[in-house]
């Protein structure tokens, strides 16, 4: 099965810098100086999906998002 | 289109000699199209496109692509926007003092134009009598089809921002919100919403009246029309010029008076704008291509001369300041960011051993990283100081 490729997007007004995606993601989520995450611009490679998807769920503040890519 | 009042290709069109009231207003340009048909206002936004009219706040959006992603909305509504948050801009405040019926007359087309009922004009306070009185003109004369709506706008940096100027009139707060959704899908009280900075609308209130061929008959191709500028700094006679898009940035000073001392850099666009070398820069065209290369816009309509002998790295400090405490304070990356950065200008400036590995680093993290474009301008104006003041530390 071929899908989109989705792409991590973090909402910074919602953001509050909890950093836990970081955690649970470190291979595609790190942080800056502040603790606010640095998402990779790339599209999610398919063997990461689920987890991704799960980090997405793991947000407290609901701001981390996985957009289909254009 | 009526025959043009104005002759093709002259020079001022938005700012008459003196400020006329209605009648002096209509005499000059002609009565505004009113009363528009579902035909002539699809003809209309062709006739915007053919021009080639681009947001005057900045941006340099298309306008004929908002009024047509608007006008397909239900119950749209229109904001005129005279925020000018941008604090070494005053060409907003002179264009709806001096011509507060061109922008009324825009902002009223604007909503005829995408089927909205009424235009909520959100300016700055210092002109917010003018433009009472313009509008209690207007209702005496019946002129307008749709309701026109005067408030007041926040003060501060970001309140100028499209989704801002929606949250002040909607809760009072300008502080600006996530997209998507676009403001042309949910914007006010979750209505279509058209935001259109008042300059821009004073220019569609004269394409409609002149059509296309006259608007592009100054300007370049790629960029037709005349804009406003700012002009301050080492000048003779500093204040709003109108100019054609395009005019070599000397002769742009020369409007002003001319240089009061031999120049240094210059600032263009804005506090979110760039730092240029004044030799390099003047014989450049003032447009967007003409200052691309140099990393430079011509953004909000701003040329700020900095003289030789001043610091350029202490002024940009100050900005930077400046820019760092106007955040909205929403994200992460600008609330810490931005004072951290302006941080180690302020030692770069003074000579206090800053970090330019960090302060590289830091830009890099904030850039890109907001919820406006807040942090990203501070970012290109760090940048642009550090090429062009490379040699002061």
């Amino acid at each position: 099965m071929v899908t989109a490729p989705a792409r991590l997007r973090v909402d910074f007004i919602a953001c509050a810098g909890r950093g836990l995606c970081a955690e649970a993601l470190p291979g595609l989520i790190t942080l800056d100086d502040w603790g606010f995450p640095i998402v990779s611009g790339q599209a999610v490679p398919p063997r990461l999906l689920a987890d991704a998807r799960a980090t997405v769920r793991l947000c407290p503040k609901l701001a981390l998002r996985l957009e289909p890519g254009r | 289109m009526t025959a043009g009042l104005l002759l093709a290709g002259t020079l001022p069109r938005l700012l008459p000699p003196e400020p006329p009231g209605l009648a002096g207003h209509t005499a000059r340009y002609g009565p505004p199209p009113s009363g528009l048909s579902r035909r002539q206002r699809d003809a209309l936004i062709a006739e915007v496109a053919r021009a080639g009219l681009t947001g005057r706040g900045g941006a340099g959006f298309p306008t004929a692509r908002k009024l047509a992603a608007v006008a397909a909305g239900h119950a749209p509504v229109v904001v005129a926007n005279g925020t000018e948050g941008e604090p070494a801009s005053v060409k907003d405040r002179v264009l709806m003092a001096c011509s507060p019926h061109l922008v009324l007359d825009g902002a009223a087309l604007a909503a005829e134009i995408t089927g909205a009922a009424k235009a909520v004009i959100v300016v700055h306070r210092d002109v917010r009598v003018i433009l009472d009185e313009a509008v209690a003109d207007r209702a005496r004369a019946r002129l307008d089809r749709v309701r026109l709506e005067v408030r007041t706008a926040a003060e501060g940096f970001v309140a100028g921002q499209a989704s801002a100027v929606v949250q002040w009139v909607q809760r009072g707060v300008p502080a600006p919100t996530a997209m998507p959704p676009r403001l042309a899908q949910r914007g006010l009280r979750g209505a279509p919403t058209l935001v259109q900075n008042v300059e821009t609308l004073a220019h569609l209130a004269l394409i409609a009246r002149y059509g296309a061929a006259w608007f592009r008959s100054t300007g370049t191709p790629a960029e037709p029309g005349s804009m406003l500028v700012t002009v301050l700094g080492a000048v003779r006679e500093p204040g709003v010029r109108e100019v054609a898009i395009g005019t070599p940035v000397g002769q742009v000073l020369d409007l002003a008076g001319g240089a009061s001392a031999p120049l240094r850099a210059l600032l263009l666009g804005g506090y979110f704008g760039a730092w240029v070398d004044a030799a390099e820069a003047l014989d450049r065209p003032f447009s967007s291509a003409g200052l691309a290369d140099l990393g430079a816009a011509p953004g909000a309509g701003l040329i700020a001369a900095l003289p030789a002998g001043a610091s350029g790295l202490g002024e940009t400090a100050r900005l930077v300041r400046y820019l760092a405490g106007e955040s909205a304070g929403q994200c992460g990356p600008c609330v810490f960011g931005l004072p951290a950065i302006a941080g180690q200008v302020e030692r770069l400036a003074e000579g206090r051993g800053a970090d330019l590995g960090l302060l590289h680093r830091w830009l890099g993290q904030v850039d890109g990283r907001g919820g406006c474009a807040h942090p990203d301008g501070a970012v290109r104006l760090v940048r642009s100081a550090l090429r062009t003041f490379g040699g002061e530390w």
